[in-house]
């Protein structure tokens, strides 16, 4: 996308009298409303429900994890505090703040819960970064531009899930199990889950939900009536993550 | 060319200390090739403290650089005559301020070859693009300003007409960059430290006395250093500005206390509580956290008393702790703060690294002899050096 210097002062001249324009501005503004990416499917609405009983009768499984990490090159760090993570485990007081209790709850408190990026609907990230590297699609999926992105992390700053990993260092060296099917990225950039698109394209199901035995995630179009997921929402009651933050999350978690 | 010519000639004393500035600015750049060739895994910063000193410096320079409104103000919308000397030092102070914030951003950017993409692909809905287009204003209304001002000084003529307007915009200007520096942070909804609409108003009150503090400072280096007087008239108003401005940003962060501890919902208090007692036994800032209390209080002391603030000697030390209770509130503590405890309730440690403090002093070392060389330029138009 190349831009000159009048259409620079177009955007930033349309921007202002956005400002100006009340309502319709705070609407534009909290909206994060990117530039569309073309080649995605109408009337789709890709979601997942996770249902944490099913996950939780073998705790000691990590088959999504390690499928995801596979065939998207996710290096290992030794250090927690670069580690690389699209889908990882937490335990439910943390990965739902504020919801625990002393009693209810005390069988769930510190089981791990699969976690991994929520594709809101709303996303703070794409409305903060400020190049347009992430952006949401029409289908749904939140993205990233591993090209575009400054690593500025603001989008870590935004995100309320924690489900942003910067390249803290170079992650090439540490990478298992190279697949040459997907890229590697580079030092400086921020990368997530991204509901396996690339598979997706490919006409298959993402890695995690393929590689789970126990069958405990379902992944779908919440746009079809008749899909697996809308049926299992409708069946059984379920919860999202931090809900009255507005972000509309897209993973869901039977109860 | 731009006076520059003045800023190389100049006494033993004046290169020893040009000279250990660069010395500083060396060792820093010596880091950032390493940051560059490493990335910045190098630092202190993690998954979970995604932002740290560099950020946090560079939020709290915004309000040194906005705090030059505090001599133009006064002195183009009221008259005041006073302020008359100085007003150009606020200025040159602003203009170090603004680009030491642009190189704490630079720094900080994981892909830096990439940054002008923020440019390329212009996004109004991200606050960090406002930010760019009000540092860059700011930044060139006060390099024009103080360049033109300067030079009709140095000709002995008046300042052209055109000039007035350009420096009135610079005052509303100046409340911008900091009230969208705040925007950057209190626009996130997981954040709970910084979701509030006092931060903006907050980190306004801080900068007035922050900056202001600085400025006395400088006024009382130059003082010794050279025949320039900026008048204990213009540093009393100084003093009077940071005395109120000390005790707005007190009342606004004892609000803020307030609101998160009173109300205990645990999201807001857990911060509080990791800076102020420590949380999962990490009690890393806490002892800075009293530090910038206990400078408070003692400053507003210090500051109040009419007798206290007119002794110039006193008022020294009480504008270089205001200036430290303040650098670590706003420099530390409200960034590294607001990213502990995570979204996730987790709490991890951040200490910044060898290199990366290595490089915040680079910086700091930029912005001195950017300040250095601008007062010199000053002053040799003035011809009031020693």
């Amino acid at each position: 996308m190349s831009i000159d210097r009048r259409k620079f002062l177009g955007v930033a001249a349309g921007a202002s009298a956005l400002v100006l324009a009340g309502k319709a501005s705070v609407d534009a503004l909290a909206s994060g409303s990117g530039p569309k990416q073309g080649g995605t499917l109408a009337n789709t609405r890709w979601a997942m429900v996770i249902d944490p009983a099913k996950c939780l009768k073998d705790k000691g499984c990590t088959a999504c994890i390690a499928a995801c990490d596979k065939v998207h090159n996710i290096p290992d760090f030794k250090n927690p505090k670069h580690a690389v993570k699209w889908i990882w485990k937490e335990p439910f007081k943390d990965a739902f703040p504020g919801q625990e209790d002393e009693y209810t709850t005390e069988q769930y408190k510190d089981k791990p819960f699969i976690l991994m990026c929520n594709h809101c609907n709303n996303p703070p990230c794409v409305r903060v970064c400020p190049t347009q590297a992430t952006f949401r699609r029409e289908d749904g999926i939140v993205m990233m531009d591993w090209h575009r992105c400054i690593g500025c992390r603001y989008c870590m700053a935004a995100c309320p899930y924690g489900s942003r990993s910067f390249n803290w260092l170079d992650p090439r060296p540490h990478i298992a199990h190279l697949d040459t099917d997907f890229p590697t990225r580079t030092k400086g950039v921020v990368e997530k889950c991204t509901f396996c698109e690339e598979r997706l394209a490919r006409g298959e199901g993402p890695a995690c939900v393929e590689a789970c035995e126990a069958k405990a995630m379902v992944f779908g179009n919440l746009d079809d009536p008749d899909s697996e997921v809308r049926h299992l929402l409708k069946a059984r009651f379920s919860i999202r993550r931090n809900p009255e933050l507005g972000t509309q999350p897209e993973i869901y978690y039977l109860v | 060319m731009f006076m520059l010519e003045k800023a190389v000639v100049g006494s033993r004393r004046y290169w020893i200390w040009v000279g250990c500035l660069l010395a500083v600015i060396l060792a820093g750049f010596l880091c950032y090739l390493l940051q560059l060739k490493e990335g910045l895994g190098i630092t202190g910063m993690s998954r979970d403290v995604s932002w740290g000193l560099y950020i946090a410096q560079f939020t709290f320079f915004v309000g040194v650089a906005a705090s030059a409104v505090m001599v133009v103000l006064p002195y183009y919308l009221h008259n005041y005559k006073a302020f008359g000397k100085i007003t150009i030092l606020g200025e040159f102070l602003a203009v170090s301020a603004v680009t030491m914030c642009m190189l704490f951003i630079f720094v900080d950017m994981g892909q830096p070859m990439r940054v002008l993409n923020v440019m390329l692909h212009p996004t109004p809905h991200s606050m960090m693009f406002w930010d760019m287009v009000s540092l860059s204003g700011y930044l060139f209304l006060n390099a024009l300003i103080s360049y033109v001002m300067l030079e009709s000084e140095r000709e002995g003529v008046a300042p052209p007409h055109w000039i007035k307007p350009i420096i009135l915009l610079s005052i509303p200007w100046a409340v911008s960059i900091h009230t969208v520096t705040a925007f950057l942070y209190n626009g996130l909804p997981g954040r709970a430290f910084w979701l509030t609409a006092i931060l903006a108003p907050r980190f306004l009150a801080s900068a007035f006395a922050a900056g202001p503090a600085l400025l006395i400072l400088l006024a009382m280096v130059i003082r010794k250093l050279t025949k320039f007087d900026a008048g204990s008239e213009a540093i009393q108003k100084l003093a009077l500005i940071v005395t109120y401005a000390m005790l707005i940003n007190v009342f606004f962060v004892l609000m803020e206390v307030f609101t998160s501890l009173y109300s205990n919902i645990p999201e807001d208090a857990a911060h509080l509580k990791f800076l102020f007692v420590g949380l999962d036994g990490n009690t890393e800032l806490v002892p800075w956290m009293w530090t910038s209390v206990t400078f408070a209080i003692l400053s507003l002391v210090l500051l109040i008393v009419p007798r206290y603030r007119k002794n110039e000697k006193l008022l020294a030390f009480t504008c270089v702790i205001v200036f430290l209770s303040l650098w670590i509130d706003k420099g530390i503590g409200l960034i590294i703060g607001g990213f502990i405890p995570s979204p996730l309730e987790t709490v991890t440690s951040y200490v910044p690294t060898l290199p990366e403090m290595t490089i915040v002093a680079s910086i700091w070392a930029i912005g001195m002899l950017m300040i250095t060389v601008f007062y010199k330029i000053a002053l040799s138009v003035r011809h009031q050096l020693a």
